[in-house]
């Protein structure tokens, strides 16, 4: 049985609900994100968890223990909240230390864990300093060592990352997998950043409006979205329908080699393919022919728009230290068959 | 307009007004503290000590301005006590409750302090309402009206709001996730009060209790009517020794050392408590 398990758990406010239905389980040592848009209750899900919201209906297990009414100062899950909700008027090491003061450790051993623990995140210099002398990156790694302080069976963090500079959203990714992977603590963390939740999870549930709509291994899920929405919010996807006609697609009356799919001729189907998936070749050498209609350069890519007959086709060239054609330049487009899929749920 | 010239014109009404009616009257009130007086010729245009000198060392004043003080800081720490809880569940409330109490609280304020100090003397009277509840409850009579448990009452009752409000503005800066991190992180709710929210919000208690001692010590209207003839506090010492024995120097004198004594308790306060919040809260 999973370590952390969610059993039809559901949100009402009011007549409207915020999270419905939800079934999650969680084992040790994993890494999750919740990933999904703003206001799809990924928030009220971390807050049921953490056992600051009261769940309408469901139960929540921890270890085979129902947690589901009890208070969160019995409950014992560390939380590092959107704000970082840091004491304001506690230095760093106070700060840390509360948790285990609640505790009732001695003030030997919480000085000797306190120290342990900034030094796990790199701020043993800072102990003394309040959080306003602190900068964004610093108060967020205090927010999780006193979160992780008191070694908590399960850490929930809620979009951690979202204030933080590009760059130093990416050190933190890395710094926050090498924590938990040093302490293996169970981790469940909201975003709704999708290459942060790629990046970093063992796996991750994708939730719309209120449901937990797939729930995978991030390369999986790149690769196989569950639905149009799930493709669409996880990286770039072209959308194009066609029909199935003798094992490949047929779109504007074009005929382009696809992935197998178990389909009976004729039937109406959407298909998609990744914009990196796409190679640009020479007019007349590719499997269809386009015009460049917009590039733009995003440094380690080029993204461009190339209109073709069988419709507006997104491609994504890495940087390679030349310019691709301009836009207007005639151009061809070439993929291998497995590239183009048939959308599933679609 | 010129950038140097435009805080000018903005700063200036407000300055002619502090010139007009703080400066002004107030050196001309020392000056008067250092006039002479004769019960007979009256005031006498020669510089004396002889006032300053009479009050420090006559018992009467002292007392008085003992029991002023005495009643001003008791009203503070009440007023903190009822004050500061009062706001933290007023800060929890939604609307339209929160409205609702916010006027409750404030309330007291649109009417005048005349008023109010009547209605408690009504109430504390011999016969009056707080009495018969004591008699029906099987209770002897208790003394209520002119004592000092009936000033610092009907104070505590006036000067509420000016602790509620600043420290209710403080708790709405609070960031209610640091009260959740603090649960999480298993304080009990009570503790969490203690350690988290109440530190957090010493800056509105000092402001309030800046106030209210301020306002207590000079209060004149609720010490003149509940205090009686007996019982005086600075302000109503002043205006015997105007009004009554028509001694303006002295009266001039008792109203400076008040404020000096006010000033100095203030500064001193407000000093002391952030020096310490600077510390932490920067
Ligand atoms: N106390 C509340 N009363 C009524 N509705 C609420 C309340 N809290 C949240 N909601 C609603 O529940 C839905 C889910 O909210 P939640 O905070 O979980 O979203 P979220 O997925 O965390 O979004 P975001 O990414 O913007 O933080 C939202 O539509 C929100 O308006
Ligand atoms: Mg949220």
């Amino acid at each position: 049985m999973a370590f952390l398990a969610l059993r039809s758990l559901s949100k009402v406010f009011g007549d409207f609900a915020a999270v419905r239905d939800v079934d999650l389980g969680v084992e040790k040592g994993e890494f999750v994100s919740l990933l999904g848009p703003s206001g799809c209750g990924k928030t009220t899900t971390l807050q049921m968890i953490a056992g600051l919201a009261e769940p309408t209906a469901g139960t929540i297990l921890l270890d085979g223990r129902d947690i589901t009414n009890e208070k969160p100062n019995k409950r014992g899950l560390g939380i590092v909240f959107q704000s970082y909700a840091l004491f304001p008027h506690m230095s760093v090491a106070e700060n840390v230390a509360f948790g285990l003061e609640m505790r009732g450790v001695n003030r030997a051993e919480r000085e000797a864990r306190v120290k342990a623990m900034l030094q796990l995140v790199r701020l043993s210099e800072m102990a003394e300093r309040y959080p306003r002398q602190l900068s964004g990156g610093q108060r967020q790694r205090v927010a999780i060592a006193r979160a992780l302080v008191i070694a908590p069976p399960v850490l929930l963090l809620d979009e951690p990352l979202s204030n933080l500079d590009a760059k130093l959203r990416e050190e933190m990714q890395f710094e926050l997998s090498r924590i938990q992977r040093s302490t293996g603590t169970t981790t469940i963390m909201v975003t709704h950043d999708q290459s942060e939740a790629l990046s970093i999870s063992d796996r991750v549930v994708v939730m719309e409006a209120g449901r937990m709509t797939q729930i995978d291994a991030p390369f999986h899920l790149y690769e196989n979205p569950a639905n149009a929405f799930i493709s669409s919010f996880v990286g770039k996807m072209n959308r194009l329908e066609g029909q199935m006609r003798g094992g490949a697609a047929v779109i504007a009356g074009i005929t382009l080699p696809c992935a197998p799919a178990g389909l009976s001729e004729g039937t109406a189907a959407t298909f998609t393919i990744r914009p990196e998936k796409i190679a640009l070749c020479a007019a007349g050498q590719g499997l269809i022919d386009g015009t460049i209609t917009s590039r733009f350069f995003l440094g380690n890519t080029w993204l461009m728009q190339v209109e073709t007959l069988a419709g507006s086709l997104a491609v994504s060239l890495p940087n390679q230290g030349e310019e691709p054609p301009r836009p207007g330049s005639p151009v061809a487009l070439d993929w291998p068959a497995s590239a183009l899929r048939v959308e599933e749920g679609g | 307009m010129n950038r140097r010239v435009t805080p000018w014109p903005l700063v200036g009404p407000a300055t002619l007004m502090f010139f007009g009616l703080v400066v002004v009257p107030l050196t001309l009130t020392v000056i008067l503290s250092f006039h002479g007086y004769n019960h007979t010729t009256g005031i006498e245009n020669r510089f004396t000590l002889t006032h300053y000198q009479a009050i420090l060392s006559d018992s009467y004043f002292l007392g008085i301005f003992w029991r002023t003080l005495r009643i001003a800081a008791l009203t503070t720490v009440i007023c903190a006590a009822i004050g500061v809880p009062e706001a933290y569940v007023l800060a929890r409330m939604r609307d339209p409750w929160r409205s609702v109490f916010l006027l409750v609280i404030i309330g007291p304020l649109l009417v005048s302090v005349v008023v109010r100090a009547f209605g408690w003397s009504m109430l504390l009277g011999s016969t009056g309402l707080v009495n018969q509840a004591f008699m029906a409850v099987g209770l002897p009579t208790t003394r209520l009206l002119y004592t000092e448990t009936a000033i610092v009452i009907a104070l505590v009752h006036v000067m509420l709001p000016f602790m509620v409000i600043p420290v209710w503005t403080s708790l709405q800066k609070l960031d209610p996730a640091v009260e959740a991190a603090a649960l999480t992180l298993g304080a009990s709710p009570f503790t969490t009060l203690r350690r988290i929210v109440l530190p957090q919000v010493t800056m509105g208690m000092l402001s309030g209790s800046l106030i209210v001692f301020g306002l207590s010590a000079s209060a004149f209207a609720i010490p003149g009517l509940l205090g009686g003839r007996r019982l005086k506090m600075a302000a109503t010492l002043v205006y015997d020794e105007y009004m009554h024995e028509l001694n303006w120097p002295l009266g001039a004198t008792i109203a400076i050392l008040v404020l000096v004594a006010n000033l100095v308790i203030m500064l001193a306060y407000n000093h002391a408590v952030e020096a310490r919040m600077r510390r932490t809260m920067g």
